[in-house]
């Protein structure tokens, strides 16, 4: 979801600034490690005398007054159902999504009763596809998309591919319509205005993907409708934001220039504002689209058709196997939509610049259109054109990737095993029993110090009001658990970042072999990365939050090379020619240096591990994300669902805003 | 360009002014509108910034420019000279004071005929182009026509004949940034020209430009404001600019008017030491006429020298007046009067030669 991440220049390191902001340099001259550490130290103290006491652990099956009247609220809704107007109108609109994804549907995907196949068949469906290809983006990606539609059918899951892709189009189709008035109200308004949508875009992109789904069901309904506007409201930042920005971006003086030529507000957005920043809206379009469809997947949670499905019934049964073949196609999806839409804005570029023979393309896509118009024909008169026989590849690739999980796993049981006890004994036990062993008040108030001593002032008062939350709805025990999962897979998340990052910035020949690879991992929905590590680990914890550590790791990368390769190599020289040593140059030079990309990287990671944590709940990893997935499956736990819901938005919004404390003191843009 | 007699007087009464400012101020800052009128507006600029939090940009500047007249705004970075020029046609919004274009009242004006004004009467050439880069030159010069609904045929004819006004045959199908930095401003400069304005303004035009180029451009200037008559208000950090192309000269500082006068009254009459220390570099003879170095006739001055108008700039003089055995006769019009001899030449043209030492 990052691929646009602008990584903040190094900054100069900060002159010891005399203390407004938190205690840091003002008292004394004690560091603020050492501070982070006393407060550890005494933390753990009082632990050791009060462990076990107050930790507010809630049993499976009890609930919390206000999760119980939460419950209660979801009642009232669905018994409102029939005279709430807001409610009304939210399941008209609901249903108003469910009978356009239908009609798609039977256009493309299921057979079209009394047809025993859907009007436009398998063949013309992907001649089609091919030919808007060949028209927006060149040859390249109509091979591309040709063989990515044939995938989709060969291996006999055709129907959900083409049904993810609807929902995914639908719910991009209305982001774009909403998201680009907004995103010119962002990009031409003024301040206030864009303070207000930048913190509502901040809370929204906070929120972990899973979180979205039970407030939305509850007024949208289940299937097609809930996927759509779940898809939508996740797909909609981007495009508000990254499109707003490239209009806010436009230079000035051209703005000038053809203001004073007296055109009017809407000739100016039209004819420059609008076609300047058109690179910049294409990549928030690109955004917007991949995120759509990674929340697409998740969806098929809440009845949402497509190949999410699959997947997911896989993963609950534990069968690897099964959930490779789907997996896999949502990756082919994923790189197909990225490639074409980069593909399509650097070729209408190319065509806007006298670049190609439009009049050549003009015959060309006029040639083609004949043989994809006898596609269309056949598809919809043959039934071999109609639907593709099954060749029975997929059980034989399921148990191929069954075998040969089987066989990893054997031969490096050992490995893994002595990995993922290394990891618990080192970090996460200590830190497990630590948080959540702790009577609320102490971790609470030792979170409460800590956020104080890393973000100075400006990091208490956000703390305050989530930690509050967190009591209040009454989950307090999950919580530190679920924030145990996702601090260790940060830690990791920042090893491997710190590691392979500077050895990007440093060498040119790890770069250009980790950058593309990076691009490719930050593609790819959450939900698939579950799949292989699954196969490694077991329904565990520890799956989760090694998916976490995947997920997050190739923003996080990127962004530490990318602030180390941006110090200045005049200060590299500088330190050079007073003969330091390597080591001493990366540790005393390049990475103080970076410091504004390290918090930066940490935050992001920190975000991406906790919506991993969460949608861990499904394959074992139990607390808040286990709490949610129990909501949907039994209508009594509900109110708990919601709890827990909430409450994970509340860590997530906690811990942005701590590293963004942290990041604004170490002089990094706030900026995402 | 030296016909600045006939249009001093012209621009003495503001009804035949192209251009007329009146008291014009621009406050930036909150409320800034409350500071007019009460004594804080006579601060000084650091004065009024540390007591209400407000930049004045322009304080109560007025001046008359006469049709066909080139006017040159002169001041360093932050005298408020860009801020004046875009108080003209509103790009930002004065204070207080009003400008007359052509008799209409700009600072009263409805947005409908204010679009119409800059439509129509008013072009802008900018320091940093500020062209479209998406469009191909030919679009760029037919944007302000474009704009006023010319249809696409013939909007593209006439710009086609501006691109050969401003020397850039050949480059109709480019994009902007497929051209060097002049060739920018040329397009600039066509786009401006394309609509048939009554006024040209130019923001620091050549500043981003190298200094051959500048030169180019500059006697571009003169060649199409000999061609088009049009008028000109032109702002530049650059003396030698402005004394090359200005009839007039207003000289800025701090938001305020030091001194508007022809060049030669600038270099031979600087108001203040520092008005004087910023032509000090200047070439006298370059800039100074003979009306500057002459001296009352007496009686017995010989009769038999050249007679030279007052309005000769002394270095286009002196080969005459020095290959000449008697002395210079000045004339206005028919009448004798002055006399200038050999010494008051090379007074000016050695005394430059000193300073440049």
């Amino acid at each position: 979801m990052s691929a646009t991440l602008t990584p903040p220049a190094a900054a100069p390191p900060t002159p010891d600034q005399p203390g407004r902001d938190g205690p840091g340099r003002s008292i004394a001259s004690i560091p603020r490690w050492a501070w982070a550490l006393g407060v550890v130290v005494l933390w753990v103290g009082i632990w050791a005398l009060t462990k076990g006491t107050d930790t507010l652990a809630l049993a499976g099956r009890e609930h919390t007054d206000v999760q119980t009247s939460l419950g209660r609220f979801r009642d009232d809704v669905l018994a409102g159902r029939a005279d709430n107007p807001v409610i009304q109108l939210t399941y008209d609109l609901g249903a108003w999504f469910t009978s356009v994804v239908d009609w798609l549907q039977r256009m493309l995907s299921v057979p079209d009763f009394p047809r025993p196949v859907p009007q436009v068949g398998w063949l013309g469906v992907t001649a089609v596809a091919t030919w808007v290809g060949l028209a927006v983006a060149g040859w390249r990606i109509a091979v591309l998309v040709a063989a990515s539609f044939v995938s989709f059918g060969v291996f006999g899951y055709w129907s959900e591919a083409i049904d993810l892709l609807i929902v995914t189009f639908v719910a991009v189709g209305v982001s774009v319509l909403i998201g680009m008035p907004l995103a010119v109200l962002v990009g031409t308004g003024n301040r206030a205005v864009n303070a207000v949508t930048n913190t509502v875009l901040d809370i929204f992109q906070t929120m972990p993907t899973f979180v979205y789904l039970l407030p939305i069901v509850l007024f949208f309904g289940i299937g097609a409708a809930g996927a759509v506007v779940c898809t939508l409201v996740y797909a909609l930042p981007p495009i508000i934001r990254i499109a707003g920005h490239g209009i806010r971006n436009v230079s000035t003086t051209t703005i000038e220039a053809t203001d004073s030529a007296g055109q009017t507000w809407w000739q100016r957005l039209t004819k420059v504002q609008l076609p300047m920043a058109r690179k910049t809206i294409v990549v928030g379009l690109n955004q917007t689209i991949m995120a759509a469809l990674s929340m697409a997947t998740i969806a098929s949670y809440v009845d949402g058709p497509g190949l999410g499905q699959p997947v997911l019934d896989a993963l609950v049964k534990n069968d690897v196997g099964g959930a490779f073949v789907p997996g896999a196609l949502i990756v082919v999806m994923a790189v197909m939509l990225d490639r074409s839409t980069t593909a399509a804005s650097e070729y209408s570029e190319m065509a806007a610049r006298g670049g190609l023979d439009l009049r050549l393309r003009r015959i060309v896509l006029a040639a083609a259109a004949v043989p994809v118009l006898v596609a269309l024909h056949l598809s919809r008169t043959y039934p071999w054109a109609a639907e593709l026989d099954d060749p029975g590849w997929t059980p034989k690739v399921a148990d191929a990737v069954d075998g040969f999980f089987e066989w990893f796993t054997d031969t490096f049981r050992d490995a893994t095993q002595a990995f993922k006890d290394l990891v618990s004994a080192v970090l996460l036990n200590p830190l497990q029993s630590l948080l959540s062993e702790s009577p609320w008040w102490l971790a609470g108030g030792a979170i409460l110090a800590l956020a104080f001593v890393v973000g100075g002032l400006r990091a208490v008062a956000p703390t305050v009001v989530c930690l509050g939350g967190l009591l209040y709805f009454g989950l307090w025990h999950d919580a530190m658990v679920t924030l145990n999962m996702t601090l260790v897979g940060t830690v990791l998340v920042m090893l491997l970042a710190v590691v392979l990052g500077v050895a990007m910035a440093r060498s040119r020949a790890v770069d250009v072999v980790l950058r593309p690879t990076l691009d490719a991992g930050q593609t790819i929905p959450p939900f698939v990365y579950l799949i292989p590590v699954l196969a490694l680990f077991g329904p565990t914890r520890f799956t989760a939050i090694v998916a976490g550590v995947v997920y997050a790791a190739p923003v996080a990368i990127k962004l530490v090379a990318d602030g180390v390769r941006a110090v200045s190599p005049s200060t590299i020289e500088a330190g050079r020619s007073t003969g330091s040593t390597r080591w001493q140059e990366i540790v005393k030079v390049q990475l103080p240096m970076a410091r504004a990309s390290l918090v930066l990287a940490a935050n992001q990671g920190l975000l991406y591990v906790l919506a991993m944590a969460v949608i861990g709940g499904l394959v074992g990893a139990g607390a808040l994300g286990y709490d949610v997935v129990l909501g949907f499956a039994r209508s009594e736990e509900w109110g708990k669902g919601a709890a827990a819901g909430i409450s994970i938005v509340l860590l997530g919004i906690m811990v942005d805003r701590i590293a963004r404390a942290a990041a604004h003191r170490s002089g990094a843009p706030a900026a995402r | 360009m030296s016909v600045a007699t006939e249009k001093e007087t012209a621009a003495a009464t503001s009804a035949e002014s192209a251009l007329s400012v009146r008291n014009l101020w621009k406050i930036f800052g909150p409320r800034a509108d409350r500071i007019i009128g009460t004594p804080d507006a006579q601060l000084s600029r650091a004065e009024l910034k540390a007591k209400t939090g407000c930049v004045a940009g322009v304080k109560d500047v007025s001046f008359e420019v006469a049709p066909g007249e080139v006017f040159v705004v002169m001041g360093l970075s932050g005298s408020g000279k860009s801020t004046l020029v875009r108080c003209l046609t509103r790009l930002i919004e004065p204070t207080a004071g009003s400008v007359l274009i052509d008799g209409i009242d700009v600072t009263t004006a409805s947005d409908a005929q204010l679009r119409d004004l800059r439509r129509n009467r008013v072009s802008m050439v900018f320091q940093h182009f500020g062209l479209l880069p998406h469009r191909q030159v030919i679009d760029n010069i037919a944007y302000g026509l474009e704009i006023r609904g010319m249809k696409k045929k013939e909007r593209r004819a006439k710009a086609e004949e501006v691109v050969s006004l401003v020397g850039l045959d050949g480059f109709s199908h480019s994009y902007p940034d497929q051209l060097s930095g002049g060739m920018q401003q040329r397009v600039g400069l066509a786009r401006a020209l394309a609509g048939d304005p009554s006024i040209l303004l130019f923001d620091e035009p050549f500043s981003a430009l190298d200094p051959l180029i500048r030169r180019d451009m500059q006697n571009e200037v003169i060649r199409l404001h000999r061609d088009l008559r049009k008028t000109m208000v032109f702002i530049t950090h650059d003396l030698q600019e402005a004394l090359k192309l200005g009839d007039r000269i207003l000289i800025m500082r701090d938001g305020e008017i030091v001194q508007i006068g022809r060049p030669d009254e600038v270099v031979g009459a600087p108001v203040d030491d520092y008005v004087r220390d910023f032509v000090s570099e200047v070439p006298r003879s370059h800039v100074l006429t003979l009306k500057w170095v002459m001296r009352e006739p007496r009686p017995d001055d010989s009769m038999d020298g050249p007679v030279m108008s007052c309005d000769t700039i002394v270095r286009q003089a002196a080969k005459a007046a020095l290959a000449s055995e008697h002395p210079v006769r000045v004339v206005e019009g028919d009448r004798v009067i002055g006399i200038v001899d050999d010494d008051a030449i090379l007074r000016v043209v050695v005394a430059e030669e000193e300073a440049h030492q």
